[in-house]
């Protein structure tokens, strides 16, 4: 097993929901609720979910976007919480980098490519500007961009393209680890494929620890080692990509698995064969009592809407929330 | 240029860019003719005499502009029957020539109202980025003194300055600033409140920029469109109020020429030497359009995604 990089526990977000005059708290918006997982060196961990499962906000809170509410995040073995602003800024930003979702929007428009790559070797070190404009053109070869895009502007480039240079911004540092959220979801399904190989490519030449944050289960599989699956702020099965695939256990991986592979009937009078989950997740401001996924589960039992089920160990790589697996 | 088959060559542009040669020649023109305008005025302005070279009997203006000669008040423009080649735009009341008038006014005019956009939207523009980057608390108190500024009657506390510190020059200034930035740091800090939830911004924190570089370098960079636009605008704006407070006598003092006291100084003829109002009108307006179509396509240039390939 590889070193452990980064670690969350019990990681908790909250966000109050105030109302009137004197904004009085009047509920918690339960973004995640206390999840705890660990990201190894050279390997990729996954979070996977609907919309509204809290994996955005999980990247945020480990780029120190957002706050905590509680947990804690470990930064080789160590709590984040008692950096200090400077130790932060030299050990952890430099090292923790990350690529949005959207290639559009994650670049200031005003800036050269050359200037947008090269920022966080300007805030971050002491080098020479020439000396950062022969690192800038190393990276973006790096990432398959060639030297004259260099002093082009973002909206210049085709959607892949921007992924590049996104791609090559947080390699600048020579980071290690890096958050994608949801690299490709915004790119044509014909630019897909390359950026992940991209991606796996620098993995294997860097060294680079991954948390892909997905809902493409094709693009999770590919690339990661280890899948967390999310449902309204927890984690419902954890463990590594392969076995999860092969053995899901928790019905909610099993209707994503289901959804995600399409396999039309023969006969064409026939329905789909997919499980298709019920309605929307529930709100949560108010989450359901005991299991969280009750209300959708086409498992569920009695005690499921009286008990909340425990993270359990089913096999070394494989852990899941559900009251049927004991 | 002479080319070699110009009407292909024509033909197949327009078919491409679909755009008219009418259309580029006008898109030329709102250029060209702007910064003619302005660059004759800024010349005007400062070339009106050489008394800063120690020349001030040498310069554009033919005459002094504050020589009366009471012979020759209330003639009319050289080109109307009555005028005098001597004086091309005719002279006032008191036999002031008012070509010379304006040539001096555009210096006064000019440097008041450069002076004061420039203050204006350089406080403006710090306190907006600030105001927008940090929010909270420090946001809402600045907010309501922008409130508080932009419903304060400016010319009051205009007259309240010259009664303090004396009409003049620089009083001008200060009571066309005083006030003036309250405009730039509430559009601004708008413009800074939506970019600062950008996801650039996100990245540039993730990058580990501190908060003074995002303002200065992703903040600043994007709101510049807008400020040029204001700014713009505000030419127009500050040499009007320049005449206004001029017209009521706590601006630019009398002898001295400035636009707007000239045009306040025709009005009470205006129904039989309408010229005395009416050039130094031309003027104003001649470089509040300008000002208007050169910061339009300033505009155009600075956003790169506006800038043809």
């Amino acid at each position: 097993m590889a070193e452990v990089l980064l670690e969350g526990q019990n990681l908790t977000k909250h966000y109050p929901v105030t109302k009137g005059l004197l904004q009085k708290t009047v509920g918690w918006v339960r973004a995640i609720d206390g999840i705890s997982f660990t990201v190894e060196q050279g390997r990729t961990l996954s979070l996977v979910g609907e919309s509204g499962a809290g994996k955005t906000t999980t990247a945020k809170m480990i780029l120190l976007l957002e706050k905590l509410t509680s947990g804690k995040i470990l930064y080789k073995g160590e709590d984040l919480s008692k950096f200090s602003a400077a130790r932060i800024k030299s050990q952890y930003r430099p090292n923790v980098q990350s690529v949005q979702q959207n290639p559009w929007s994650s670049m200031n428009p005003r800036m050269r490519v050359r200037d947008i790559v090269g920022e966080p070797l300007v805030v971050n070190t002491k080098m020479t500007k020439q000396e950062i404009r022969e690192k800038v053109l190393e990276i973006l070869d790096d990432v398959g961009l060639k030297a004259e895009h260099a002093s082009l502007y973002p909206h210049e480039f085709s959607g892949g393209q921007r992924q590049r240079i996104a791609v090559a911004r947080a390699l600048a540092l020579n980071p290690n680890m890096v958050v994608l959220d949801e690299p490709v979801s915004a790119l044509d399904v014909s630019i897909r494929a390359q950026i992940m190989n991209l991606l796996k490519d620098l993995q294997e030449q860097h060294n680079l620890s991954y948390l892909v944050i997905a809902h493409n289960l094709a693009t999770v599989r590919y690339m990661s080692h280890t899948v967390a699956i999310m449902y309204l702020g927890e984690i419902v099965e954890y463990g590594e990509a392969e076995e999860i695939f092969q053995n899901p256990l928790h019905p909610y991986t099993k209707a994503l698995i289901s959804a995600s592979v399409l396999v039309l009937p023969e006969d064409e009078t026939e329905e789909i064969q997919q499980i298709i989950l019920k309605g929307e997740m529930p709100s949560p401001l108010n989450p359901p009592p005991g299991c969280r996924f009750h209300t959708r589960c086409n498992e569920a039992s009695a005690q499921c809407s009286e008990a909340v089920p425990e993270m359990r160990r089913v096999k070394e790589n494989h852990q899941v929330k559900c009251h049927h697996y004991v | 240029m002479v080319s070699i088959i110009p009407n292909v060559k024509e033909k197949t542009r327009k078919q491409y860019t679909g755009v008219s040669r009418g259309t580029r020649i006008m898109k030329n023109l709102t250029l060209i003719l702007p910064v003619m305008v302005l660059t004759l005025m800024v010349i005007c302005a400062i070339f009106a005499n050489l008394s800063w070279l120690g020349l001030p009997q040498y310069g554009l203006a033919p005459h002094d502009p504050n020589k009366t000669a009471p012979r020759d008040k209330f003639l009319p423009p050289a080109f109307i029957e009555g005028g005098k080649s001597d004086y091309l735009l005719g002279t006032d009341k008191l036999g002031r020539d008012i070509l010379s008038r304006v040539i001096h006014g555009a210096r006064v005019s000019l440097s008041v109202s450069l002076l004061a956009i420039f203050i204006t939207a350089g406080v403006g523009t710090m306190l907006g980025i600030f105001s927008g980057y940090v929010g909270g608390r420090v946001d809402g108190f600045l907010m309501r003194i922008v409130d508080v500024a932009l419903s304060f009657p400016g010319l009051l506390l205009a007259m309240l300055l010259a009664v303090a510190v004396g009409p003049g020059f620089w009083t001008v200034v200060f009571a066309l600033s005083v006030l003036g930035w309250a405009f730039y740091a509430r559009l601004v800090r708008g413009e800074s409140l939506r970019i600062r939830q950008s996801d650039f911004v996100a990245q540039a924190r993730v990058n580990g920029a501190s908060p003074f570089r995002i303002m200065l370098r992703h903040i600043f960079p994007n709101v510049v469109n807008s400020l040029i636009v204001l700014m713009t605008l505000q030419v127009g704006m500050m040499i009007l109020s320049e005449a206004a407070l001029s017209y009521i006598g706590i601006g630019i003092t009398a002898p001295q020429a400035s636009w707007g006291s000239m045009v306040s100084d025709g009005r009470a003829e205006l129904d039989r030497a309408w010229w005395i109002s009416t050039f130094p009108g031309v003027a104003i307006g001649l470089v509040v359009m300008s000002g208007n179509f050169l910061g339009d396509w300033i505009r155009d240039k600075l956003d790169p995604r506006l800038r043809q390939v």
